[in-house]
């Protein structure tokens, strides 16, 4: 396939030529959202060969519908919707009998949780190296149910704007809301664990 | 005066920065008085950061050509 020389091209203009059926072009669009989409997938999924499935399904299927896209939202935000669409499906057809729906009612009680109270190491990362980050976060998002995981991994990695996650995951607004700050505050408490200050514990319990 | 329980309910909205004057106001006295807040607080800004600052990892070679491939024979059989 040819050619880098399209790196600097806008993204209206690659989509413009993609529809007219320039590879190249849309090649080049593969490029630059592949490694965010296969990351997002690998999130909703926790799968990697789902995750792989879901990244070419993905690219496929915007392929194949390129003349739908409409022009007036951005091409990223167009083909996140297309990804969660085909996790989720996968999420589903896994639990047999059990559907997977971020609709469910999840017990979001008023209990907010906060138990540890600690204050973190100025620059706690670099305690640990790159790849020991990675999987301190990885892992750490693996530990929240899945209706506050992809409204995270939307909201919080992949910077989509509340509306565009409502939309995407077919919630309301508020409920995007009120699972983002659960998911937060999951994560801290979990990062804590790791994070918080050497030898300073808990100041108290709330 | 607002409890510790109100100001982690705004806390999400406060640190997007989507909340009106008034609240904001609320919501900034009660940290400095509360250091239990305020500690939640900044642990839980630092925690959106470090996600925020994670860039993908680059994605394996190997799926990524099983990607290509898929898409030219795709491309191909839609034709031109």
């Amino acid at each position: 396939m040819p050619a880098p020389t399209q790196a600097g091209v806008d993204e209206s203009t690659l989509v413009a030529q993609s529809r007219e059926g320039n590879t190249s072009a849309f090649a080049e669009l593969v490029r630059r959202y592949e490694g965010k989409i296969f990351r997002l997938a690998q999130h909703v999924t926790q799968n990697r060969e789902d995750a792989e499935d879901v990244l070419q399904e993905t690219f496929m299927k915007a392929y194949e519908h390129l003349d739908q896209f409409q022009g007036n939202s951005k091409f990223y935000t167009w083909i996140v919707r297309i990804a969660v669409n085909q996790a989720l499906m996968k999420l589903r057809r896994k639990k047999t009998g059990k559907t997977v729906s971020l609709d469910e009612t999840i017990d979001t009680g008023e209990d907010t949780v906060v138990r540890e109270i600690a204050a973190w190491d100025e620059n706690p990362e670099q305690r640990f190296s790159r790849e020991e980050l990675g999987e301190i976060l990885d892992s750490a998002i693996q530990g929240l149910e899945p209706p506050y995981r992809s409204v995270f991994v939307l909201r919080d990695i992949e910077e989509l704007s509340t509306e565009e996650t409502a939309d995407a995951l077919g919630l309301s607004i508020p409920a995007v809301k009120s699972r983002l700050l659960r998911a937060r505050l999951q994560l801290r408490e979990k990062l804590t664990r790791q994070f918080k200050r050497k030898g300073e514990d808990a100041f108290a319990y709330l | 005066m607002l409890t510790c329980k109100e100001f982690l309910n705004e806390l999400s909205e406060y640190l997007d920065e989507s909340i009106d004057a008034e609240l904001r106001a609320k919501l900034e006295k009660h940290i400095t008085e509360c250091p239990n807040c305020w500690v939640i607080f900044d642990t839980t800004r630092r925690t959106i950061q470090i996600y925020k600052g994670m860039n993908p990892y680059p994605i394996p070679a190997d799926v990524e050509s099983r990607l290509m491939n898929a898409l030219e024979k795709k491309m191909a059989a839609k034709g031109r």
